[in-house]
């Protein structure tokens, strides 16, 4: 059996995200396997040309149409389902991109989707987690149709620079696009900090901080440190942090080298978006709260003595 | 008629602390208290809302399981659906299986919106709607944090990893459901009783004409391997002392 995967590129029409270089990697776990990324845009040239720079990566299809000036996944999904021929497997990071996409285009495909795929045993066996992460799933595909997949971002290392470019192929694509769904609009927050989701350092807050206030001293250190910051659930429902900043079984699910969970008390859901983390700093006045309990470093106390001073003496 | 279909998932209950079997063939679910997969109960108040806004006219609510899933079926009346199908299935339902039977129900019940949670927590597949969406050929809205349902369009606002994403979809449409959306309400007894009296129809799978094709074998179910517990320090000073050992600062 050949194996050859298809990858879907995230991108925002001028850069590659950097969960397709995850997605390389993990694809690179299918042993022997082709692997092709496939770059939807208006202009795709200058995305492509970064897919192309993967290390791993054997060829490029660039689909250009105007339709594709926003990312909806109605109008990508059959695009995707006529590029897939070929392909033995489809795969989308576990981003919201890739998690409302892919399960499209396994639904058009009728094919079985792997969702948040952990670790790859061989081309059909797959690990991911179930439970928010309280159990490992291992499946196994019939191998009889095409696996479509997400991958699960904190699992894997972004692929590196190829020594040389692999070609880039400019692909017409006769699907019909629907016209259903229509983009309105995208409110980010501006942010000179680093992006939650591959930041080295992050520093999150919980519901103790007391107000998006209270959060300006994680701002202060994060920026001191370098750091991107991430908040608890209850702290976005309490309207102190935006929706983006989520860490958690819902949220974010990030793999930093360094992450400080400040004032959090550590419920399941958000321990499922830390488990890969490097190094876990705790910082509560609750000593019995539950996030102590995977902390290689806890401390106990009142946070807003303590992260300034933290701040002071770095 | 202007129809919501809300579609639900029995699940372990989100505060029941999971625990693998010792030889691996699945979660201990015995003895385990379950519920309505908490983004799905979310589905259900935003489509009780929009009824009561005026919106819809009718809210039907549909799960497909196991016959004793009636009891979950019989908490979203008491929540206020109008009426409840279980479509009877035993033992693994793929989110292809799900959808194909969701699907089979919206040709019966014409629904202007389906709305179904985003994922559930036991699976955590997050794959149904999505799904369901691409069998029927219809817009998805994903992850919604604020939905504006017109009379032939509806406005739906993402969370997306980005921050906030807004949609415009024709109806009728598919709609999965974030944690902020809004907060179910809590059933009241006399609301359980009334349930009693409302319609619960129960249609087999095979009946359906839908096959519980089963794509993915289950290998082996593990616990997750444990953090080893760390140490505590006794101040700031010492913590970024620790901190700069270990190369972190």
């Amino acid at each position: 059996m050949s194996w050859k995967v298809l990858i879907v590129a995230e991108h925002d029409g001028a850069k590659l995200n950097v969960s397709t270089a995850k997605c390389v990697t993990c694809a690179l776990g299918v042993a022997g396997a082709e692997i092709s990324v496939a770059v939807c845009a208006v202009d795709a040239a200058a995305v492509a040309a970064q897919a192309a720079r993967l290390a791993g990566v054997s060829g490029v299809l660039a689909v250009e149409n105007p339709a594709n000036q926003h990312a909806l996944a109605a109008v990508l999904a059959p695009q995707l389902v006529a590029l897939s021929g070929p392909f033995t497997h489809v795969l989308g990071p576990s981003t919201t991109f890739g998690k409302d996409l892919m399960a499209r285009v396994a639904g058009l495909l009728g094919a079985a989707q792997v969702s948040d795929v952990m670790a790859i045993e061989s081309p059909t066996r797959f690990r991911r987690p179930i439970y928010a992460g309280n159990a490992i799933l291992t499946v196994e595909a019939a191998g009889d149709g095409k696996i479509v997949g997400t991958v699960r971002m904190a699992s894997f290392e972004a692929a590196g620079p190829a020594a040389t470019p692999a070609p880039v192929e400019k692909v017409a694509v006769s699907a019909q696009l629907p016209t259903h769904t229509r983009f309105v609009s995208v409110s980010a927050a501006r942010s000179d900090r680093p992006d939650l989701q591959t930041a080295a350092r992050v520093i999150s807050g919980g519901r103790a901080l007391g107000s998006a206030e209270g959060f300006k001293i994680l701002y202060s250190l994060a920026g001191k440190l370098g750091a991107a910051v991430g908040a608890s659930r209850a702290a976005v429902d309490a309207g102190y942090a935006p929706n983006e900043m989520q860490v958690g079984q819902t949220g974010k699910i990030i793999a930093p080298e360094l992450y400080v969970a400040v004032g959090i008390s550590g419920a399941i859901q958000h321990l499922t978006g830390i488990k890969d983390a490097r190094t876990i700093v705790a910082i509560n006045k609750d000593a019995e709260a539950p996030i102590f309990e995977v902390a290689d470093f806890g401390l106990v106390g009142d946070l807003f003595q303590i992260i300034p001073e933290i701040e002071r003496l770095i | 008629m202007r129809r919501i279909l809300v579609g639900i998932k029995r699940v372990v209950d989100y505060n029941v602390r999971i625990r693998v079997k010792p030889d691996g063939s699945g979660v201990v679910t015995d003895g385990v208290k379950l519920s309505i997969n908490p983004f799905d109960e979310i589905a259900l108040e935003e489509a009780l809302r929009i009824k009561e806004r005026g919106g819809a006219e009718e809210v039907v609510v549909a799960t497909v399981g196991p016959a004793d899933c009636q009891q979950q079926l019989r908490t979203a009346l008491a929540m206020g659906a109008d009426r409840a199908v279980l479509v009877q299935a035993d033992g693994v339902v793929e989110p292809l299986v799900a959808a194909r039977a969701l699907l089979k129900l919206v040709e019966r019940e014409q629904p202007l919106l389906v709305i179904l949670g985003k994922q559930a927590i036991d699976d955590d597949n997050g794959q149904t709607g999505q799904v369901l969406a691409a069998l029927w050929n219809r817009p998805q809205a994903t992850y919604a944090s604020k939905l504006e349902l017109g009379p032939s369009s509806a406005r739906v606002t993402r969370e997306v990893d980005a921050g906030l994403e807004t949609l415009e979809v024709d109806l009728p449409a598919v709609v999965t459901t974030d944690l902020r959306l809004n907060e179910p309400r809590y059933v009241k007894l006399p609301d359980i009783m009334k349930a009693k009296k409302k319609p619960l129809d129960t249609v087999a799978l095979a009946a359906l004409g839908v096959e519980q094709r089963q794509q993915l074998k289950l290998v082996r179910f593990e616990p997750p391997p444990q953090r080893q517990k760390g140490i505590r320090v006794k101040d700031a000073a010492e913590l970024v002392e620790a901190l700069r050992k270990k190369g972190l600062l």
